[in-house]
């Protein structure tokens, strides 16, 4: 905004871009050289610690030393770092991230493929109930400011977010599953179950396994949720809007629900750049101690076995996945605020 | 300032949480400093024939699968995680501060080219940035773990103190202290930092927290803290198979890890509700 007439005056050119399509423009290109600048420091990051990926593979197994160079060269890695860096360029380029070690000889993006339902499954869940139960919690306790119920939440939810998820995990484990016998302690399915069983019997058979995995991530992440959303409904309480609503005589549900917390949702949204880090962390472990047959338990896998490819592939999904999540978050900001895209 | 810091740690003495926190960190950290010296050593074991023996007289926490006393291996633990943690943020936070005041009193394409990097590295998630680094290691040393804690927890502080310093540029004091001729060693360290000191504290202290969670995360996986230099993350892992024989190997560690990591956020909690006393 640098002198000149006001821009509401000036008339708009054919063809010349409206303010909102060049701001979704350059965040496009900003996400995607985000994205860019990520997968080269994953590159290179694996290369930081002493030794090349594939010497752990020797002590972990038996392997002859003859082996290991045939190996080295079908990964390449007797190569220059330069000629490794460009084949791995190229090879992103046409949508190819490399083959397992352990699963050779399968493409690391068909194992990522197998894996993605079940982590989106688990991710989905905890995400919409955190929601539910996060958005509903933390406003209660913005109207009940200071009160017994506002500090003990408080303190609740700040226990959840200190609970390692692999040690609840395995507490929940051996009691529910282990000593009571109420629920399925691993996998995503009963292996026992007919072959002829209803879609009712199987989504049922899902739920019952889902439970545990989406419990412990759930109670070790919402305290996140129910923070922001006590924080954002303070802040909205002190608006006139707020205040004229009430003046204007609105039961105090529809003030409180309509006026001050659709006010709170922009910036509620914003979260879920910050959220899905969270999320995905927790998984590998939740996944690994549940065998949940997703993502965060092929991580854990890959990690068992060194198999460096198929972990630089997950961290390039979830890293693709978190600067998508801003995007959007950013995008999704810009719709439900209308004040933010007159700048 | 360093008085806006006495009061603000003030404030945050006045906040129940925070002297909740600060009693239960201070009985821990005392704990951890002489608890060790009355101890059975937490390496030697004894007999192993014997295996997991459940709480007793003699091993107040029971014994572990290796018949180490439990209690002297939870306590030896909190020595090293708390080390590990404190020297890891202490870290993190030198490199943070350092790469914000750069950025955000140069500003123009030092600024720009810092941002973007940090941008880049905040996209992946930490525990990841933490797995690949770790992999391929072969029984990491203690003091390569602070240095790769220490290396992956900056990003966020360098925004945060940018962001401060940004905000700074604009208080009049500091368009005083350039129009007097302050040079820039003098504008960073005696206007810049000290106002910038508050947020860095809430950070630094929720920071402690997070690498607590990813160490013992990590010594879960194998790839931290390794045996036998006991860690609460590590002795989860070994108690994974006796869930149901012998509880207590499972149960001591994690609670542990649990009732430090509550207690040092109890205690970010009381400071950032003291910083902005609108939002408590």
């Amino acid at each position: 905004m640098v002198g000149g007439s006001p821009p509401a005056y000036r008339a708009r050119r054919p063809g010349r871009l409206t303010p909102v399509s060049r701001w979704l423009f350059r965040r496009l290109l900003q996400a995607a050289l985000t994205f860019a600048a990520a997968v080269v420091l994953l590159f290179f990051l694996m290369r930081l610690a002493p030794g090349d990926p594939l010497s752990r593979l020797a002590g972990d197994r038996a392997i002859s030393e003859q082996e290991l160079e045939f190996l080295r060269r079908r990964f390449g890695l007797n190569q220059p770092l330069v000629t490794q860096f460009r084949a791995f360029l190229g090879g992103i380029a046409q949508g190819d991230l490399g083959v397992s070690i352990e699963h050779y000889p399968e493409k690391v993006t068909s194992l990522l493929a197998s894996r993605l339902p079940a982590t989106l499954l688990l991710g989905g869940t905890v995400l919409l109930l955190n929601f539910i139960v996060g958005v509903w919690l933390g406003v209660t306790q913005a109207v009940r400011r200071g009160s017994r119920f506002d500090r003990w939440m408080t303190r609740l939810a700040l226990a959840g977010y200190a609970t390692p998820s692999f040690w609840l995990g395995l507490v929940l484990v051996a009691f529910v599953s282990l000593r009571w016998h109420l629920l399925p302690a691993a996998q995503m399915t009963d292996p026992l179950l007919p072959l002829d069983a209803s879609p009712w019997t199987r989504a049922v058979d899902v739920l019952r396994h889902l439970a545990l995995p989406a419990l412990t991530l759930s109670l070790t992440s919402i305290a996140i949720m129910m923070r922001h959303q006590r924080a954002a409904m303070l802040s909205v309480f002190r608006l006139d809007y707020v205040s004229a609503a009430r003046a204007r005589g609105l039961t105090e549900r529809r003030v409180l629900w309509r006026h001050a917390w659709r006010n709170t949702l922009a910036p509620m949204i914003t979260l879920l750049g910050l959220w899905l880090p969270i999320l995905v962390s927790g998984s590998i472990f939740v996944e690994a101690i549940f065998n949940w047959p997703g993502l965060g338990s092929l991580a854990n896998d890959a990690i068992a076995a060194r198999d460096y490819p198929v972990l630089l592939g997950t961290a390039m999904l979830v890293s693709g996945a978190v600067v998508l999540a801003g995007l959007l978050a950013d995008v999704g900001y810009t719709i439900a605020d209308p004040r933010v895209r007159q700048e | 300032m360093i008085g806006s810091l006495a009061g603000l740690l003030r404030r945050a003495w006045r906040h129940p949480s925070g002297r909740i926190g600060t009693a239960i960190l201070l009985i821990l950290v005392l704990t951890a400093v002489i608890g060790p010296a009355f101890l059975a050593d937490p390496v030697v074991m004894p007999d192993v024939v014997a295996g997991a023996t459940p709480p007793s007289a003699a091993h107040p926490l029971g014994t572990d699968h290796l018949n180490r006393d439990v209690l002297s291996r939870v306590v030896n633990g909190a020595r090293v995680s708390l080390t590990v943690a404190a020297l890891a943020v202490l870290l993190a936070l030198t490199a943070g501060a350092a790469v914000g005041l750069i950025a955000g009193y140069f500003g123009g394409w030092i600024d720009a080219l810092l941002m973007r990097v940090v941008d880049a590295a905040l996209a992946i998630p930490r525990l990841f940035v933490l797995l690949l680094l770790l992999v391929v290691w072969e029984r990491i040393p203690l003091y390569a773990l602070v240095l790769v804690l220490g290396t992956t927890g900056w990003f966020a502080t360098s925004r945060l103190v940018r962001g401060e310093v940004l905000r700074l540029k604009q208080e009049p004091f500091v368009t005083a202290a350039i129009a007097i001729g302050t040079g820039s060693w003098r504008m960073i360290t005696r206007h810049l930092l000290p106002n910038a000191a508050g947020p860095v504290l809430v950070a630094a202290t929720l920071g402690v927290g997070d690498v607590i969670l990813l160490e013992s995360g990590l010594s879960f996986l194998g790839l931290g803290i390794q045996p036998p230099t006991p860690s609460w993350g590590g002795m989860v892992l070994d108690a994974r198979p006796l869930l149901l024989s012998a509880p207590w190997t499972a149960i001591f560690p994690g609670a542990a890890i649990v009732v430090t990591v509550l207690a040092v956020n109890l205690v970010g909690d009381a400071l950032s509700a003291a910083l902005d006393p609108r939002s408590a």
